[in-house]
């Protein structure tokens, strides 16, 4: 596991209160661990804080699974 | 930026109470997820009445006046933050001004949405500082139960009526004020029919473009951050930390803006009163009514340091830091 995967693995399990284990990349942050539509937002606010990094409302819509959010992760961070 | 003390606080809210259960009633909607999103309980609305945001911004100012032992013939400005007035015009300061008596005072509202009360507070600690009034009544009013869609399950949850009243004399309660906007954002929230641009038509009723129109997500987003930074800038200004407030009246839109608002700044929750549970987002006078609850209450003792922070439609933002002086 890279860094990115492993510093986000430890956000989304803290955020939605799950173990870090059963964060697996298929995982789908609303079917999986009930979160909201607010707690998608609050996630890539999160996000950007941690990276240092702007992510635009548009891109923000488009985070649904931990896939995503880590694909997200590494465009910011390499742009 | 000295210039303005608070003399006295009051707030006025409707008596008709709507319950996360009673909307349920007719929307596809729970206590369990409106609270979960939104912290929020309860709302008071006018609704059984023949009530205006006059009616409530007036007794809110008589109690206000009250407190400060102040007569309304000693005013020198009545000024309204409000963006759902009495009328599109005129101002519903000039109602208000009238209702109190306050013959002496010039009149005029202000809308900076509900960011109002704060942009308020910078312009009249500005006129109190230079002179041009010495006694001014500063409200924050709202009626939005007349302009939601109450079968819009995404805003008719959010908001309620309610108004929040200062009386402002000379002082140095006011140490440092942050005031910004972006345009840009204005299709975010808005009621987009009613005024110049679109009038209410058949076609715009049917739309519904008479109705408060959001895109929640992105207004969340945006609240969190733009009142996180104008209450680091307020600070800034005032020569405070964050850390130094005792109290962050944050306006209440929504429970989970004002923990991110916390977070952010590293604050305890706890530093921040709350009564978004009660009465919704009340728009430019959920400042006043928090300031006047905290006040009446005594939760505010003299040399309190405490924020002020709020975000709304425009977008605008606003933040202030005060040295509380003991106003009742």
């Amino acid at each position: 596991m890279d860094d990115i995967t492993r510093e986000l693995t430890d956000l989304v399990a803290t955020k939605f209160k799950v173990p870090p284990e059963r964060v697996r990349l298929e995982s789908d942050f609303i079917a999986d661990f009930g979160a909201d539509s607010l707690a998608l937002v609050e996630l890539v606010m999160a996000l950007e804080e941690r990276l240092g990094v702007r992510i635009e409302d548009e891109e923000a819509e488009r985070v649904r699974t931990f896939a995503d959010a880590v694909a997200l992760a590494k465009t910011k961070s390499a742009a | 930026m000295p210039g303005a003390a608070i003399l006295g606080t009051g707030l006025a809210v409707p008596a008709h109470t709507v319950s996360n259960d009673d909307l349920a009633g007719w929307l596809d909607t729970s206590d369990e997820w409106i609270v979960a999103r939104t912290g929020i309980r309860t709302r008071r609305t006018v609704d059984g009445t023949d009530e205006a945001t006059s009616d409530l911004a007036t007794a809110a100012a008589r109690a206000a006046l009250a407190r400060a032992e102040t007569a309304a013939e000693e005013l020198d400005l009545v000024a309204v933050a409000t963006c759902s007035g009495d009328f599109v015009l005129p101002a519903t300061a000039c109602v208000v001004q009238a209702a109190l008596g306050a013959r002496r005072a010039a009149a005029f509202d202000l809308n900076a949405a509900c960011s109002g009360f704060i942009y308020g507070l910078a312009l009249a600690a500005g006129m109190l500082a230079t002179g041009a009034a010495r006694r001014i009544l500063l409200v924050g009013a709202e009626v939005f139960s007349r302009h939601v869609d109450w079968h819009d399950r995404t805003t008719a949850v959010l908001f309620g009526d309610g108004a929040g009243a200062v009386v402002l004399g000379p002082g140095d309660d006011v140490l440092g004020t942050s005031l910004g906007a972006d345009g840009t954002r204005v299709g975010d929230l808005l009621i987009p029919a009613g005024g110049s641009r679109r009038p209410v038509d058949e076609g715009a009723l049917a739309e519904r473009l008479h109705k408060i129109r959001m895109h929640g997500a992105e207004v969340f987003r945006a609240a969190v951050e733009s009142m996180t930074a104008a209450l680091r800038d307020a600070a800034a200004r005032a020569g405070v930390r964050p850390a130094d407030l005792r109290w962050v009246f944050a306006h209440q839109a929504n429970a989970r803006i004002i923990a991110g608002v916390a977070e952010r700044l590293a604050l305890p929750l706890s530093r921040f009163p709350m009564n978004v549970d009660r009465y919704g987002n009340t728009g430019a006078a959920t400042i006043p009514v928090l300031l006047a609850e905290a006040a009446a209450a005594g939760t505010l003792c003299p040399g309190d340091l405490i924020g002020l922070t709020a975000a709304g439609a425009g977008l605008t933002w606003a933040g202030a830091v005060l040295r509380w002086s003991g106003a009742a």
